[in-house]
């Protein structure tokens, strides 16, 4: 530590500006910090940009934490720009008309992106792909268009182009190289990633120069090739590259490459010793790293170095990299190309997979030095650390990559040195996640919070999982999931002994498995697995006292103790005489009305004796339990589609009817919602819900795991253009898969995250039949179709029943503690003190 | 006194299924009956104080820690079947009432014990 207070000032507030910020505050340097920041928002991941089309918002992409600058006394700028640098006198120009001065300018400005030259690039809808500012442009643009097209097939390209896919855009991607990701793969795996992301229906065209960009005529504009081809599409995204954001080094007279770039030191000394550079901007040994860990390691060894470290802070970097591009999982590591003297290759490729994997390895045969992966990155880990520790290669270096015949030799976890970097964007060595596991980390989880590891590209998490799990198996620790002090097992496990030992009762599961006499914990995710398993009748009397009270008297329990009545209308779909029965009702009982998110009617302050006369003449008059008292699937939204609507192109209220009574009544570990909407218009809102389905012209779109609620969750796009029958089956599959494996209480959106494996995973499961179940699902799932009864049909059948709604066992009257008062000429229970005004008046209005 | 002044007969032990409750008026005041498996009978408040409803007969019936206990059907506290006293905040009872099985009919007392925990 210096000790002394100087100014410092730091321009660029990107990732790696942060990361440098963060690290010098680590360091506790006393110096007087001032950031200029050019956006509206401080630093922000530009790695999972694309996430913010799938449902992260501008504040989950943040990397600021609460009140960063404020708590560290750092003066930001925000939307404020250098505009110049006086190095004589040591002060910065800012665009707000300040002048500030420094002992030490640290210059992050990063990059900008490159726009090819091409007449036409300035049209209104054409568009970069760096800020959540392109971002919303792009989206707004979208809005009106449907195709796109994306220049550039690099690893941000297709980034974009996976961008304009999730926005529902036909979409295309031109590069000017004879293959995709030129950079970092090979021809063959560049040709295998072309195939495999034109199977996503993404159209890719290669070797192609565009020309000029034209106005079109059946769309906004028309590519021009050189080779005399075009290409229609409504809107464009560049994504031909970056170049360093240098103008601010230039115009003060530091050495600048001959392509770019502040040319710096070890140390990110520019040829001005009091300024560095750091990031995409800094040109070290005549080479630019467009990676983030890159610059944080060139942030952190800056940082470390203003507070007195004397080591050097760069020595180039290891430009690796793992990803998922339009779910496509592609790795490279090292020397993709093998162009390294005498290097040797070792292929694999099984097309039928779609998995391509080469290592490159050293003319003496010692060495990894190279590995491209596609379809399959796996072994990306072990290979990374294979190669950057040096490892010796086993004798037949092909069964690092060969798949798992039951006994892969792998080097496995335990191999590697402590020192081993395992996330390479923060910097964490197996050494440090061995430290937190002993100070007590024992989830994934835990161990993201307190070493950062995965936290950032998240490319790492199998390797940190590995790590974990084998360094708390060698602790002979085991972790507890159980349900509750009841029973030992998880929801899972729990779920299984039901269907294995087809146990029927709590008592049974109880006796042969668990200990006590049960509570509110247990006794509802039992019943809700019964109900899933064999769906018998949720009142009959081995089953009643399981159930939350909700699920007890088939309505949802409000703050008054009274209950709210919602019948089921598929699809949103009614007549107008159900509406005016269901009105009818509502008025002679007096219950407060309101229309649901879900396309339904709920009726509210229904005491637990009015119950039974309500849902009979509902009964009576054809509607049945719309079970939206229980954790079940609940409705099935839909736009009025292509009957009605000009723009829809597919039944979309059929299809939404005909999903809700084959799964109404399905009980589950939480709710369930689903919708369908006409046309890629999307207004039912569908990738909003557990199941989503938009409809297309050839078929439906299948859209999973998404939530509105507490946490909203964008749904992602599961499968492309399905007939009727695949979407059913894929739905039963993916419904029938959550029921068996989710925890208590666990919605769809949490349970995917949790999934290992991810989005890729339940595919392989559902579509590929990876485990072998998708038959037993589907006839699981069949059996809860065809026992399915309307619940309150059942009850008003059932005299033994309907004793249970009785205000008070010995007393008819009801309960006289509830009171009301009008507003919006509805019924409302009374707040505490209007209830207390009401002793004194008989009556009042509000 | 008389058993009929300190007494009132309720409903018979089959009106409430194992594991679950009702609700009764004693003099007035809401209670909550419960039953076991074991046909033992509980009797507290059926006045939830943390939600101001009265659905305590409403609760899913089980033990923690050994200790029977009734969880509120709206915000979950757990109070003891014996003497009403919610576990999660002791300062908190429904208050209980005496309870006996004559001749198949469940038997309430008039008085409410109340006891501090």
């Amino acid at each position: 530590m210096s000790g002394r207070t100087d100014k410092l000032i730091v321009i660029g507030n990107g990732m790696v500006g942060q990361k440098f910020l963060e690290s010098l505050c680590e360091k506790n340097r006393d110096a007087d910090i001032a950031v200029l920041c050019e956006e509206s928002r401080p630093a922000y991941d530009r790695v999972q940009l694309s996430s913010y089309f799938s449902g992260s918002s501008a504040d989950d992409l943040s990397l600021v934490e609460g009140d960063f600058f404020d708590e560290k006394g750092i003066n930001l700028k925000k939307n404020c720009t250098a505009i110049g640098i006086d190095r004589k006198s040591k002060t910065v120009q800012t665009s707000d008309g300040d002048e500030l001065g420094y002992d030490k300018l640290v210059i992050a400005t990063g990059s900008f992106p490159f726009v090819p030259p091409i007449p036409g690039n300035d049209k209104a809808h054409c568009h970069v792909y760096r800020t959540i500012e392109d971002l919303e442009a792009i989206k707004a643009s979208a809005s009106e268009s449907s195709s796109g097209v994306v220049i550039g097939g690099g690893l941000l390209g297709l980034e974009a182009a996976k961008a304009l896919k999730d926005l529902g855009l036909e979409t295309h991607v031109v590069e000017f190289a004879p293959q995709l990701m030129a950079v970092q793969l090979d021809e063959r795996g560049g040709a295998l990633l072309r195939k495999k992301i034109e199977s996503l229906g993404v159209h890719v065209h290669t070797g192609k120069a565009t020309q000029e960009i034209a106005d079109g005529e059946q769309t906004r504009y028309q590519l021009k090739f050189s080779d005399g081809g075009t290409l229609n599409v409504d809107m464009l995204v560049f994504s031909a590259g970056i170049r360093p954001q240098d103008a601010l080094a230039r115009d003060c007279g530091l050495e600048v490459g001959e392509r770019g770039g502040v040319v710096v030191d070890d140390y990110c000394r520019t040829s001005d010793p009091d300024i560095y550079a750091i990031g995409e901007v800094a040109l070290w040994n005549g080479r630019i790293y467009g990676l983030v860990a890159p610059g944080y390691e060139m942030a952190r060894g800056l940082a470390a170095h203003l507070a007195g470290a004397d080591t050097p802070c760069f020595q180039g970097a290891d430009m690796s990299t793992k990803l998922k591009l339009l779910g496509v999982e592609v790795g490279s590591i090292g020397d993709a190309h093998a162009r390294t003297e005498g290097a040797h290759t070792c292929l694999f490729e099984d097309s039928t997979a779609g998995i391509y994997k080469k290592l490159v390895i050293s003319a003496d045969s010692q060495k990894l030095i190279g590995a491209v992966l596609i379809g399959d990155t796996s072994d990306y880990g072990n290979l990374l650390q294979i190669a950057l520790n040096d490892i010796k290669l086993p004798e037949n270096p092909a069964s690092l990559i060969m798949p798992d015949m039951g006994d892969a030799p792998g080097i496995g976890v335990d191999s590697l040195p402590d020192r081993a970097t395992i996330c390479s964007c923060n910097n964490v060595s197996k050494g440090d996640l061995c430290t937190a596991i002993d100070a007590g980390a024992v989830t994934l989880a835990d161990l993201k919070a307190q070493t950062a590891a995965s936290s950032s590209c998240g490319g790492c998490a199998a390797l940190v999982k590995q790590v974990l799990d084998a360094e708390l198996s060698a602790r002979g620790i085991t972790v507890k999931n159980h349900l509750c002090e009841h029973f030992s097992y998880s929801r899972q496990e729990l779920y299984h002994l039901v269907r294995v030992h087809e146990i029927k009762t709590f008592d049974a599961l109880l006796a042969q498995f668990g200990s006590g006499c049960g509570c509110d914990i247990c006794k509802p995710a039992v019943a809700s697995i019964l109900a899933s398993c064999w769906n018998d009748y949720v009142l009959s009397p081995s089953l009643a006292g399981l159930q939350d009270t909700n699920d007890y008297f088939l309505g949802n329990l409000q703050k008054d103790g009274t209950y709210s009545v919602v019948p089921r209308v598929p699809g949103g779909e009614i007549t107008p005489q159900g509406l005016i029965t269901i009105g009818d009702i509502a008025k002679r009982y007096d219950l407060y009305t309101k229309i649901t998110g879900g396309q339904r009617i709920d009726l509210f302050g229904a005491r637990v004796d009015q119950l039974p006369g309500i849902w009979q003449e509902l009964v009576d008059a054809g509607f049945e339990s719309g079970h939206a008292y229980g954790k079940a699937m609940r409705t099935v939204k839909s736009c009025v589609g292509s009957t009605w609507c000009r723009y829809g192109v597919q039944d979309s209220v059929g299809m939404a009817i005909f999903l809700e009574q084959r799964y109404r009544g399905l009980r589950a570990p939480h709710k369930i919602k689903l919708a369908v909407s006409g046309c890629t218009r999307e207004c039912a809102e569908a990738q909003g819900k557990d199941i989503g389905v938009i409809a297309t012209e050839k078929g439906w779109n299948l859209y999973v795991c998404g939530n509105g609620g507490m946490r909203p969750r964008h749904a992602e796009l599961f499968a492309v253009d399905l007939d009727n029958d695949t979407l059913v089956r894929y739905i039963d599959r993916i419904l029938m898969f959550y029921i068996r494996t989710a925890d208590r209480l666990q919605r769809t959106s949490v349970w995917r995250e949790n999934l290992e494996g991810g989005l890729e995973y339940l595919q392989d499961v559902v579509v590929n039949d990876s485990l072998s179940i998708g038959s037993e699902l589907e006839k699981q799932m069949q059996l809860i179709v065809d026992n399915y009864a309307c619940e309150w049909k059942a009850t008003l059948a059932d005299e033994e029943s309907l004793k249970r709604f009785r205000a008070f066992v010995n007393d008819p009257k009801p309960d006289e503690q509830l009171v009301y008062v009008r507003e919006r000429e509805q019924r409302r229970p009374a707040t505490e003190d209007e209830k207390l005004a009401m002793q004194r008046t008989d009556t009042m209005e509000v | 006194m008389s058993m009929e002044e300190e007494w009132v007969a309720v409903c018979p032990t089959t009106d409430i299924l194992p594991w679950t409750g009702v609700a009764a008026r004693i003099d007035g005041q809401q209670v909550a009956i419960f039953r076991t498996a074991d046909n033992e009978i509980f009797v507290i408040g059926n006045h939830d104080p943390f939600s101001g409803a009265n659905v305590i007969s409403r609760g899913i019936v089980g033990d923690i820690d050994g200790e029977l206990v009734v969880a509120s059907p709206v915000y979950k506290q757990h109070f003891r079947l014996r003497d009403g006293i919610c576990i999660e905040d002791a300062q908190v009872s429904l208050g209980s009432w005496p309870v006996r099985i004559f001749d198949g009919i469940v038997v309430v007392g008039r008085h409410q014990q109340v006891r501090a925990a």
